[in-house]
């Protein structure tokens, strides 16, 4: 025989993959089939969020939050609201707490949902994934009939939200917190004895607790390594003080426990959101500042101050007060801040965007040394990635 | 609803501020309360020593480095700030630094203390031309191949210098000056009654002093 060699070569992975979920480049070193370096080049759906922002009103601002991370669009809006919110000096009434709390864990659902099955079908399951949807669309249309869109809401609004909900609304989200219950149990089914599942997962992209805090994570990747820290319980924003739920932890910090604690944080939500739905206060939906909220189309046919106001704010915008917040957010996938820096104008001076994904891609590298090649696509996946939230 | 926690903030951000302050009075320029958020400014060369008093002080503990990135100011000497946004899980915290950088400067990396760093120091490189000495791998991030240029840089145009599209004659993607059908507009809307052209004032319109009641 002759003489054998050991060496390293480089293989691409991505950009365009299914795996990748989005536009994501991985330039691996490999031994064999033994993972020895990753390098994630990202950056491919870059589209300058932030710069485009300090052109814009905050305002006009909003919806880009919705393109961010495009599958949990609500909290993102949620993260740009509350920073606008802190340096205008205003709180968004009870009722408008409530519908963005409530709206908030029916995207956290919609996102786990998505997340979950398609890692599953990462993974080799292809079933979840097409039953998922059935139920995910469901919860779109809760979106759309709040809003007028199923995924770019634009409903979150810095004092409020847009509209209140209409009628018979509540109801159908009753029914839909059912439907997820159920779903949640077929999905557990499919999945959680599954063996296949459990060969994929157990014990692949494992972080300790420690490693898991230097790395800046957060939101489920955090729990799962065993850190009980949620910003809805320890830096409670809206009403989530007067709401009832539990922070699951996993044990392992491996993908596994991650699939667990997204499973989990579901029901916890679809609890809340039935919490939500139980306490829903009566009353305005925005704050009773007209020259922060448009005022009702009602008014502005008889009243000239009303019609003025309207249009100074599509126009011109409100002006925030000059100062700086870094307001965050238990987004879905973690973490999801603003740093704003104002001026004193109707646009924001500064906006940066901390997403939660960006500091969970860059361990990549750590979660997959030794492992082999097909694991890549489960560490990937257990991440939760989206490329809408990492590239800006 | 929120206001009890933001009072319990406000003073518990006071007390870290002030052990900051004394422990810490030769690296730390100020230490300010805005609003209940903790912000500290300090000079670059004092980041290293500051960020690792804080991630292992018993009464710090920053244990989480949530966020870099870069502000331009560019009538100010020195021209921009890097902020660092840590986060104390342990006692439930949150403390900004701020650190004035001018341009062409470099700050000390903190990658080993924070590895978390490591992205969003290359972002804050990436986006605004801010070197950081001694991280290991300082390429750009976001941005193209081959880019040139610091993109969030208030000197930078929102359209950008180079257009990309696919050449089906020449079978590649080739980069061209960017070329607009109609030039660009910013319309800064301060005051929709003037045209866009209007400086950035306070007191944009004769009568706008009615609303402060005559005083400036």
């Amino acid at each position: 025989m002759a003489e054998t060699r050991s060496e390293t070569f480089t293989m691409n992975f991505g950009p365009q993959h299914p795996a990748t979920h989005g536009v994501l480049r991985l330039v691996l070193d490999l031994s064999g089939e033994v993972v020895e370096r990753a390098d994630p080049h990202i950056g491919l759906l870059h589209r300058g969020t932030e710069k485009l922002i300090e052109y814009k009103t905050y305002m006009q601002a909003l919806p880009y939050f919705d393109r961010l991370d495009y599958t949990s669009p609500m909290s993102e809006e949620h993260g740009f609201a509350l920073a606008v919110e802190k340096l205008l000096g205003i709180e968004a009434p009870p009722r408008a707490q409530y519908i963005r709390a409530m709206y908030a864990e029916i995207t956290r659902v919609l996102n786990h949902i998505l997340n979950l099955t398609s890692y599953a079908m990462d993974v080799g399951a292809m079933t979840p994934i097409l039953w998922g949807f059935e139920i995910r669309e469901r919860g779109m249309e809760l979106y759309e009939r709040a809003s007028g869109a199923r995924m770019h809401a634009n409903y979150f609004r810095p004092g409020g939200v847009a509209c209140d909900l209409p009628a018979g609304l509540t109801d159908r989200i009753a029914v839909w917190c059912d439907e997820a219950s159920a779903f949640i149990v077929d999905m557990e089914r499919m999945l959680t004895g599954n063996r296949i599942f459990r060969q994929r997962t157990v014990d692949i992209g494992v972080i300790d607790e420690e490693d898991a805090i230097a790395w800046g994570f957060s939101g489920p990747c955090l729990r799962a390594s065993g850190v009980p820290w949620d910003l809805r319980k320890a830096q409670p924003y809206d009403c989530y003080a007067d709401l009832d739920f539990d922070i699951p932890v996993g044990k392992n910090g491996d993908c596994f426990d991650r699939y667990l604690v997204r499973v989990e944080e579901m029901r916890q939500s679809i609890r809340i959101i039935r919490q939500c739905l139980q306490k829903l206060p009566g009353g305005p939906v925005k704050v009773d500042d007209h020259k922060i909220s448009p005022p009702p189309r009602a008014e502005m046919k008889r009243s000239m101050e009303a019609l003025i106001h309207h249009f100074k704010l599509f126009t011109e915008g409100y002006h925030v007060p000059a100062g700086e917040t870094y307001s965050a957010v238990e987004a879905p996938k973690g973490e999801f801040a603003v740093y704003l820096i104002s001026d004193g104008t109707n646009r924001p001076y500064r906006c940066h965007i901390r997403s939660p994904g960006f500091a969970h891609l860059q361990a990549t590298d750590k979660l997959s040394k030794g492992h082999m090649l097909a694991d890549m696509t489960a560490i990937i996946g257990s991440l939760d990635i989206v490329f809408g939230e990492i590239d800006r | 609803m929120t206001d009890a926690f933001a009072e319990t903030r406000r003073s518990a951000h006071q007390e870290v501020g002030d052990h900051i302050e004394a422990m810490l009075g030769e690296h730390v320029d100020e230490v300010a309360l805005l609003g209940d958020e903790l912000v500290v400014r300090a000079k670059p060369q004092s980041i290293v020593p500051l960020l690792m008093f804080l991630r292992d002080d018993g009464v710090c503990l920053f244990k989480q480095l949530m966020d870099v990135c870069g502000v331009d100011w560019p009538d100010r000497m020195p021209r921009f700030d890097v902020v660092y946004n840590l986060l104390s899980m342990k006692h439930n915290l949150r403390v900004r630094i701020v650190v004035p950088v001018e341009e062409g400067g470099a700050v000390p990396s903190v990658v080993e203390i924070f590895p978390s760093a490591g992205w969003f120091e290359r972002e804050t490189y990436d986006m605004y031309g801010i070197r950081f000495d001694g991280h290991p791998d300082l390429r750009r991030i976001l941005t193209d191949y081959g880019f040139e240029g610091y993109p969030l840089r208030k000197d930078f145009p929102l359209s950008g210098f180079v257009e990309v599209r696919y050449d089906d004659g020449q079978k590649r993607v080739v980069y061209e000056p960017v070329k607009l059908t109609q030039e660009f507009r910013t319309f800064d809307n301060l005051s929709p009654w003037q045209g866009p052209e209007l400086e950035r004032v306070a007191k944009a319109l004769p009568g706008d002093e009615k609303a402060t009641g005559g005083k400036e």
